[in-house]
């Protein structure tokens, strides 16, 4: 009847192809496609940081290095944005417009949905007046965040510094994530993980408006925050603000050890700065300044720097001649054939023993006792070798830090690199003879000539040295911390001889005017260093009191002409600030001298260093 | 007995039954849709659902009195019905209230009407009692005038509201007259280029290689007057491709989908090869030409779009298709769907579990999206169900039609098929990014009582020509 009927098919066929289309499509996306189900998952859940307080940083008498102050940061959802009187915001929160709008345009181009800050660590004054205009922003929230105080603006390098952690650090470590703050340098990088604590995380369920529906799966994958542990440092505050007032108009540092446990009590190095610089809106500013500065604020000179020692490793060079026991007894003269070439630079009784040397800081009888260790062995090379091996146990020529951030070995030259210039079996003792009173080829810190006083101290043993004596929890100490124990044997009397030689240094040598207190034995030895570039560099070592030692310290002034001029001066203030409680009106003068003297602004600026 | 002549019993009692589940599977999505904790009772008409389960009530009573009209007022009314309609489009641009951009609603006391609705059954009864009058010859050029006349009408009318969706609807009646007798091949070539050219943009080359895999089984299909054999090719075809897909997970080779369906069309050609050459079937030839004919066409489209055309003309066919990926923008509302529909899985999250569309991460969640609610909480199965009942009314109605004594009720009860799967097959696809966003519901699933009811109407004016099927209406 009907010449089209079998058209039927066609349309059913039709139906039933798109159909098929369709089912195959949503077998597709629901079924191989697993991409949506990781989009669903973001999209509905929202992860919430509770950012716990970084723990605090105490010196050794419970006095606050570092604390936590709040800060607030502005974010904004650019989705829910409505227009809104920027200029009346912009005055608000103290920033200028086209800056604002620079960093809503950012925001928006990272998420639409997503928060993001747009500006950051805002003071709490200005967070007290935005927060009551706040509803008049719309998209517009405020997240609390710890910024980090300092109160006596102090050891800088020591403490170091917060920052927002970098897109390196992110990839290497799971636990930190953008926008997150970690240590970058100091006490904060290295205790890091004590500082921080733990991040809480949670899960909420939101909608698209990001309004908090209730927990995900109720808590069952949320973490709670762990408040950050503090830590009681080495340091003593007042000792360190005292150090760093001395060294004020200088290029220099001070390292200051108690030798039985290792423990720094101060640390300063010159020109510092103020922590405080690296926290809140002006920091990057601050550190750019910082970084141009020509005479590197932020490097650590006490740790970083490593200089030429000069006469105060005279120490060293005796205590390696009494360990092979060729120094006990021997006199060398400081005129005739064995001294050639190195010459005594004043006149005193000659030949001396090794006590009278060291007080007299006698260039001739050191190197001769140097020529001696050298050839005790057969050849130079198993001389050099032997010696280079002594001063690495006495910690010199490498890193002894405990936890110490930035912290350089210095150098000791080796056999390899004098057979380098000179080629193997071209040198002998007279080739390398500048390294016997510290001068050359030789560079340490000025860590490790406090830390090689401390062994002195200690009469054979040195702790490695470090800044962090104890973490407390809830104000509860934890188990405190423990640091290698390092001997170097070389037998009690040796040592004391050499000790006796320090005594006579401040009581009757180069130390006598500038180092010698009242009713305390101070053990010291000077050094003066040649410089190519300038006016000596000034070298003091020293520990206090001569039995039972509460404090071994190094002073190194760059261009501090010669080492009683400002390193015994400014090495004796700290001891005696330290041991005494107070200067003695006669030695008044000294202090003032140190602190008002100013080598920096007629220094010529050395380039390259 | 007068049995025979009651309407209940010569109703499709099974078109009623589809037409029940499919308004009870909507109203239980709309409810999952807005279900929030505050509001847990499925009958609190203050939410939609509540207020949807009135307009299904009031759209059953709608459908009761429509069977209690006497069948030959639809033909001796069609035109009038029509004329009113068009009456009512052209007053809606005067008087009408604007909802959304679409200047298409009147409102009567809290009660909106959307007469673009009514203009499809109105439209569709105009259709079919001109097709059926006895001197109309749907070949002749004048005739063809005439029936795009009663289309265009409505269809511009509906354009000047701007709601183009809703116009395009219209375009679905020209299946309509290929069942009456419109040359099939013109249909065919013209629909079947336009496809392509469109398909090729569209699509990603994945989807449109599956596509024309398929299009090629169906004209080989065709070809050889078999239903067999493009059967057990599409059995073959998938069975290769759940192989190879199953292999390379199994062995972890991590072949991309292009690859996998790239490895799945050279085996199976070569398998129809040897089937042509065993078998001396030549359309195998045939078929294997199209096939590399319409992927250079659809390679060669894509090469002119983006090497050719200029940037700003690529923008209007991008913004035509729906094209710009944009996923926060014009994108956003696909995108979420996408991740809706595809975070359900193999068998969903369960009854008021979905995250997606209850968090309003789907916008129009209860109307035009409310299969991303189906994909979410019921999965893979849930979807292929609900598409698989739609497929079962759009095949029970083509039957209904066929048995038809009278040419009027046939080309009504295709219009009313073409009309539902218009909507389905846009709406569904456009939740799953295969068609752009054109705002039209799903019939019987989308939240509203305007639709809900136009559909209801223009099923069961259907359902009542065809409880007199016996009579030969004009």
């Amino acid at each position: 009847m009907d010449l089209f009927s079998k058209r039927k098919y066609l349309i059913i066929g039709l139906f039933s192809l798109v159909s098929l289309i369709i089912v195959i499509r949503l077998f597709y996306i629901q079924v191989i496609d697993s991409s949506y189900k990781i989009s669903a998952a973001s999209n509905v859940l929202r992860r919430e940081i509770n950012y716990p307080a970084r723990g605090v940083i105490y010196d050794r008498n419970g006095k606050l290095l570092v604390f936590n102050q709040a800060a607030y940061d502005v974010l904004i959802t650019p989705r829910e944005l409505k227009s809104f009187d920027t200029l009346s915001f912009c005055h608000l929160v103290g920033v200028d417009k086209s800056e604002l709008i620079n960093e809503i345009n950012k925001a928006k181009s990272y998420s639409r949905f997503k928060p993001s800050p747009i500006i950051k660590q805002l003071s709490s004054q200005m967070y007290a007046v935005l927060q009551e205009q706040l509803f008049k922003y719309p998209g517009f929230f405020i997240q609390a965040r710890t910024l980090r105080q300092y109160p006596s603006k102090i050891a800088a390098h020591v403490l170091g510094y917060v920052g927002e952690v970098d897109q390196k650090i992110i990839d290497g470590n799971p636990y930190y994530e953008n926008g997150d703050y970690i240590g970058r340098s100091g006490i904060e990088k290295i205790y890091e993980e004590q500082l921080r604590g733990v991040k809480g995380i949670s899960y909420k369920m939101v909608d698209v408006h990001q309004i908090v529906k209730g927990s995900f799966e109720n808590g069952r994958l949320d973490t709670a925050a762990v408040i950050g542990k503090n830590l009681v440092s080495t340091l003593n505050a007042d000792l360190q603000s005292y150090g760093e007032r001395l060294l004020s108009g200088k290029v220099g540092s001070i390292v200051a050890i108690e030798p039985s446990t290792g423990e720094i009590l101060v640390l300063a190095s010159s020109p510092t700065f103020d922590p405080g610089l690296f926290v809140g809106r002006e920091r990057s500013k601050n550190f750019a300044k910082l970084l141009n500065d020509p005479y590197k604020p932020m490097l650590n000179r006490a740790v970083t720097s490593s200089y030429p020692p000069g006469s105060t490793f005279k120490l060293a060079n005796a205590l390696i001649g009494l360990q092979y026991g060729i120094l006990q007894t021997v006199r060398f003269s400081c005129a005739g054939k064995g001294s050639s070439p190195i010459k005594c630079t004043h006149s005193h009784e000659s030949p001396l023993p090794l006590i009278s040397a060291i007080r007299e800081s006698c260039n001739s009888f050191f190197w001769q006792a140097f020529k001696s260790e050298i050839n005790h062995f057969a050849k130079p090379a198993d001389g050099l070798v032997s010696f280079r091996k002594s001063l690495l146990e006495m910690g010199i020529g490498k890193k002894i830090g405990g936890d110490l951030f930035s912290e350089t070995s210095g150098s000791i030259p080796s056999v390899a690199y004098y057979n380098k210039y000179y080629g193997a079996g071209g040198w002998n003792a007279l080739t390398i003879r500048s390294l016997s009173i510290g001068q050359g080829e030789m560079l340490v810190t000025p860590l490790q000539l406090s830390n090689m006083v401390a062994l002195i101290a200690n009469r054979g043993y040195y702790i490695s040295p470090h800044l962090v004596r104890g973490i407390q929890e809830n104000n509860i100490a934890l188990d405190s911390l423990h640091f290698e124990k390092h001997i170097v044997s070389a037998g009690a009397a040796n040592y004391e001889m050499i000790v006796d030689g320090m005594e006579q240094v401040v009581e009757n040598g180069t130390g006598r005017t500038t180092a010698k207190l009242d009713s305390l034995t101070v053990c010291g030895k000077t050094g003066t260093i040649q410089n190519p570039h300038g006016e000596a560099h000034s070298a003091f070592v020293a520990f206090a009191p001569k039995i039972n030692p509460k404090i071994a310290i190094a002073v190194y002034i760059e261009n501090g002409v010669w080492g009683a001029k400002y390193a015994a001066p400014i090495a004796s203030l700290i001891i005696e600030k330290y041991l005494k409680g107070k200067i003695a009106p006669r030695r008044q003068h000294f202090e003032d001298a140190m602190i008002n003297s100013d080598l920096i602004s007629t220094m010529k600026i050395e380039h390259g260093d | 007995m007068k049995k025979s002549n009651s309407i209940w019993f010569n109703l499709d009692w099974i078109t009623v039954l589809l037409y029940l589940i499919l308004v009870f599977l909507g109203w239980i999505n709309i409810y999952a849709a807005v279900y929030s904790d505050e509001h847990q009772s499925i009958l609190d008409i203050g939410q939609k659902y509540g207020k949807q389960l009135i307009w299904i009530v009031a759209g059953i009573f709608l459908a009761i009195m429509v069977l209690t009209i006497d069948s030959r007022f639809f033909t001796a009314f069609a035109y009038h019905i029509y004329g009113i309609t068009i009456l009512l489009l052209v007053a809606v641009l005067f008087i009408g209230k604007e909802v959304n951009g679409a200047k298409a609603w009147f409102e009567f006391g809290g009660i909106a009407l959307q007469p673009a609705e009514l203009a499809k059954f109105a439209t569709n009864l105009a259709l079919a009692k001109c097709i059926s009058q006895f001197e109309f010859k749907i070949q002749k050029l004048r005739s063809y005038i005439i029936l795009i006349v009663i289309i265009l009408v409505p269809a511009l009318l509906i354009i000047l509201q701007n709601d183009t969706g809703s116009a395009l609807v219209f375009a679905v009646f020209v299946f309509v007259f290929f069942r009456e007798g419109m040359n099939g091949m013109v249909l065919f070539w013209g629909f079947s280029a336009a496809a392509l050219f469109i398909l090729s943009l569209l699509l990603d080359q994945f989807d449109l290689t599956i596509f024309l895999l398929i299009i090629s089984l169906a004209a080989f299909g065709v070809l050889r007057q078999s239903v067999k054999e493009p059967l057990i090719g599409f059995g073959v075809l998938a069975g290769t491709f759940i192989a190879i897909w199953g292999i390379d997970n199994v062995a972890g080779l991590g072949g991309t989908p292009m690859q996998l369906i790239i490895v799945t069309t050279a085996i199976n050609a070569l398998l129809l090869i040897a089937y042509g050459i065993f078998r001396h079937v030549a359309e195998v030839w045939r078929i294997i030409l199209f096939f590399i004919f319409a992927v250079c066409i659809s390679v060669s489209v894509n090469y002119f779009y983006s090497n050719v055309m200029e940037p700003h003309q690529r923008d209007r066919i991008d913004q035509v298709l729906g094209r710009k990926v944009d996923k926060l923008g014009k994108g956003y509302n696909v995108n979420q769907s996408k991740i809706a529909i595809g975070s359900g899985g193999i068998i969903g999250k369960g009854f008021l579990k979905g995250t997606q569309t209850k968090y309003n991460f789907v916008p129009e969640q209860s109307t035009d999206f409310i299969f991303c609610t189906v994909g979410e909480e019921w999965g893979f199965v849930g979807a292929t169900t609900v598409v698989g009942l739609f497929l079962l009314l759009l095949i029970r109605l083509v039957t209904v039609a066929e048995r038809q004594r009278s040419q009027f009720s046939r080309i009504y009860g295709y219009g009313v098929a073409c009309i539902l799967f218009f909507h389905i097959a846009i709406n569904v696809s456009m939740t799953i990014g295969l068609a752009p966003v054109i705002g039209i519901p799903l019939p019987f699933f989308s939240y509203g009582g305007s639709s809900l009811w136009a559909f209801t109407i223009l099923l069961f004016i259907f359902l009542r020509l065809d409880a007199s099927r016996t009579k030969n209406l004009r």
